[in-house]
């Protein structure tokens, strides 16, 4: 009897305990990221970080990204196209509302797109914006749109974090303290260690599995190393330590996962500089380089070889790489026939990624064996800025273009490679305006094989996106389609 | 006396303003474009326009040079290009996480290297003194970023005694702060204990060796009765000189250390400000750190004539 009782007690207690199991159920999570962002405003910064912390969570648009880099519904529930491709009507969703508690309504619309194209407007993606001739509210609910030309990038370019709506009332302080719509409010921001969210309990859409998320920034590696390890975050969004994932997967208390994203990584050439502008000597280079041997040594084997300036995850995207092989001989030879069978010198400018500094390295190595000597400099992107894309004062630089489908920069002859081609000019104009889907893609895939035949640049691979989470969080992004940390679908295992 | 702390006052001033025409010309020359860095390389030439007129970086360096000085007088640092707010209010947080760490690695030092230096001093030539001797120099050659990484393994990652880094903020209590301020503050404090312990014993040796020693001696003081009463006394002097520097160097050098322990501190706000061109809070911080080592020298003068009764008198 008495034993009986024991065991009854035993089973209420270990029905408790797992009740209150049940009952703290995690529903925050810590995720850390290398770089802050220096304000909060995405219109107003080309800084990736506001977005990783911001988009989706707090700020939406009228279309947003998914997880694979398709553009879907965002804040305007569906919308209509007229014929001639220029002007589009969007259907915002109902009782959608600011985190102040003020509806958002086709006025605001107007409202960010207006403050976004404005002459003094600050925004870094200004260009989104530039094909927009007027915005109308017809009704709270209903806004127009008309473009100067047919877009047929309009959508996908609303989708940007730079696109988002923002409310008039709240503008003047966005830059420390963001009202967006959504599933997530900005909660506090601690400069230089961390920024928290909660929440949004009136969310107008499906709301978000979390209450309470915190980002914190760890721009040290190693630093970035033990926090994971010792379990300080749940997890680390864009590890930057490749060499220490396979430690990360042989744990089961972590999973390790390696996504795409949008950066091509590319040995920039500068197109006008004697002799890199002559296309055999673009050529060699490009025949010059072993792309495997600088994913294996500067990126610990995480990255995807590129032939072209595309992302492979993309359906457009065409396998180029055979038309730029590793061949040694062949690029000695092409160099030969340029006039430069011994060579020559040039400057290899590297910004402060380790992809730029450690592959920078391989490089000159590469080319050494063909015979270019290089001069390598490393900058802060500061400099870079000013020496090389502004100033285009450099032979050879290395770059990763992370902006989502910006192959139309090859359409841009005063961009810092100097591109100047007027067959690739009219084609990418072709592209913009047309809006048939299977024509725009074999308009695209012309579009790569063009540059990859007159070797532009020598393409050298994606670059790869590597998450260490706790093994029992589900539900994150693995790639990048646009930089953002979307944790509304996030949740803790049960 | 009041002649001499005037002219002290105005040389003061006279070095605070040549190192603020000093600072703003450094970086001045600094290449890069705060605005261009903030938009990247999408930005169009009428956006940068736009960014730099409301920053205020289109005008004249007299202009920008005067804004800046005019507004460090009145109290007022400017607002900082990234962040947008001022930057007397970033500068302000920071110094809640940078001066508790270097007052704490100060104290951890002194209380480390004061026993550890009078002790060696007074087994001069023993094994005691050689042991000491050994360990300073192991000290002083550990670079503390390395000997910090390594705490970082043993009690954040296998002990769990501690977190690998951050700061909770003083608003949790006063203990979790302090806890994580620990294993930086022992890691900087770890070299500065070293060398310190190293001038301690060799300047106590130094005086050991004076003549009001041995007539101290004579007199019939035990060894350590005239070494507590006389010698310990005159040996500050150096020792206080060094603790002066030290102050300043982990106020304005805790860079690496609060980037292996991600720390918002002084050190990264500079880091990060330099690298994104945020020029006027460089400026201002370091302005700000200028003024704080004069102020410590000040305090150090002032020491000087607290433990050496002559210096007072003197001038």
């Amino acid at each position: 009897m008495r034993f009986k009782f024991v065991r009854s007690g035993l089973v209420s207690v270990l029905a408790l305990a797992a009740s209150i199991g049940i009952a703290e159920a995690k529903s925050d999570v810590v995720v850390a990221m290398q770089l802050e962002p220096p304000h909060l405003d995405p219109t107003s910064a080309a800084a990736g970080a506001i977005d990783s912390v911001l988009y989706s969570n707090v700020f939406e648009g009228l279309t947003r990204f998914g997880p694979d880099g398709t553009v879907n519904p965002g804040l305007a529930e569906s919308w209509t196209i007229s014929e001639d491709g220029k002007s589009y009507t969007f259907k915002l969703n109902e009782g959608v509302k600011f985190h102040d508690g003020t509806d958002m309504t086709a006025e605001d619309v107007k409202f960010s797109l207006d403050r976004a194209r404005a002459d003094d407007s600050a925004n870094a993606q200004k260009a989104l914006f530039a094909g927009i001739d007027t915005v109308e509210a017809v009704d709270p609910l209903t806004v127009k749109v008309t473009l100067k030309e047919a877009n047929s990038n309009f959508l996908f370019n609303m989708a940007w974090g730079d696109a988002v709506i923002v409310a008039p009332e709240t503008i003047a302080d966005i830059k420390t303290n963001p009202v967006g719509t959504g599933a997530f409010k900005f909660s506090d921001w601690v400069q230089g260690d961390k920024i928290e969210l909660e929440r949004n309990p009136d969310y107008w859409g499906t709301p978000a599995k979390l209450d309470n998320v915190t980002f914190k920034f760890i721009s040290d590696p190693t630093a970035a190393f033990a926090s994971v390890m010792a379990e300080d975050v749940n997890a680390f969004v864009g590890f930057p330590a490749p060499e220490n994932l396979p430690q990360f997967e042989a744990d089961p208390r972590f999973q390790v996962l390696v996504g795409s994203t949008e950066g091509e990584t590319i040995l920039a050439m500068n197109n006008k500089l004697p002799p890199l502008d002559n296309p055999l000597v673009r050529s060699a280079i490009a025949h010059a380089i072993n792309r495997q041997a600088i994913i294996d040594g500067a990126m610990f084997g995480y990255g995807t070889p590129i032939g072209t300036h595309f992302a492979p995850h993309n359906p457009d995207y065409v396998d180029l790489t055979g038309m730029s092989q590793y061949d040694p001989e062949l690029a000695k030879k092409l160099l030969a026939e340029a006039g430069f069978a011994d060579g020559f010198e040039t400057t290899l400018k590297l910004p402060p990624p380790s992809y730029a500094r450690r592959g920078g390295e391989i490089i000159a190595s590469q080319l050494r064996a063909i015979g270019i000597e290089t001069e390598i400099t490393n900058l802060e992107w500061a400099q870079w800025l000013e020496q090389v894309f502004k100033g285009k004062d450099y032979g050879l630089t290395i770059v990763s273009h992370t902006e989502p489908m910006d192959i139309g920069i090859y359409a841009r002859p005063d961009y810092y490679f100097q591109y100047d081609n007027p067959d690739f000019q009219a084609l990418f104009a072709d592209i913009t305006s047309e809006n048939d889907p299977q024509k725009r893609s074999a308009l695209l895939k012309q579009a790569q094989e063009k540059i990859a035949g007159d070797h532009v640049n020598a393409y050298l691979f994606q670059l790869a996106f590597p998450t260490v989470a706790d093994a029992r969080i589900k539900g994150l992004w693995k790639n990048q389609p646009t930089q953002a940390t979307d944790l509304t679908g996030v949740s803790w295992e049960d | 006396m009041l002649q001499y702390f005037l002219k002290r006052l105005v040389s003061l001033c006279l070095s605070l303003v040549a190192a603020s025409v000093l600072i703003f010309l450094t970086l001045e020359v600094v290449p890069g474009d705060p605005a261009a860095y903030m938009l990247g390389i999408n930005a169009q030439e009428d956006t940068l326009n736009a960014l730099r007129e409301q920053l205020g970086l289109n005008g004249t360096i007299l202009e920008r040079y005067l804004s800046w000085a005019g507004g460090l007088l009145v109290g007022d640092f400017g607002t900082s290009y990234t962040y947008r707010t001022p930057v007397a209010e970033l500068i302000g947080e920071r110094l809640w996480v940078s001066l508790p760490l270097a007052l704490y690695a100060l104290i951890l030092s002194t209380l480390i290297a004061f026993p550890a230096g009078i002790w060696a001093a007074s087994k001069r030539g023993t094994l005691a003194d050689s042991g000491v001797m050994g360990v300073t120099q192991l000290g002083v050659a550990i670079p503390n970023f390395w000997f910090a990484m390594l705490m970082v393994l043993v009690f954040a990652i296998n002990l769990r005694w501690f977190s690998a880094g951050g700061f909770p903020g003083w608003e949790d209590g006063f203990l979790p702060g302090m806890k994580a301020l620990t294993l930086p503050a022992i890691a900087l404090a770890l070299p500065q204990a070293s060398i310190l312990t190293r001038v301690m014993r060799s300047s106590l040796l130094d005086t050991l060796g004076e003549d009001y020693i041995r007539s101290a001696r004579a007199k019939g003081l035990t060894k350590g009765q005239a070494m507590w009463r006389h010698a310990l006394r005159n040996a500050l002097i150096p020792v206080l000189t060094i603790m002066g520097l030290q102050f300043s160097f982990l106020l304005a050098g805790a860079i690496i250390i609060e980037n292996v322990f991600y720390l918002p501190g002084l050190g990264r706000l500079v880091f990060q400000a330099i690298s994104a061109r945020d020029l006027i809070v460089v400026e201002s911080v370091v302005m700000l750190l200028v003024f704080a080592v004069i102020l410590v020298n000040f305090t150090v003068d002032l020491a000087y004539a607290w433990v050496d009764p002559r210096l007072r008198r003197r001038r």
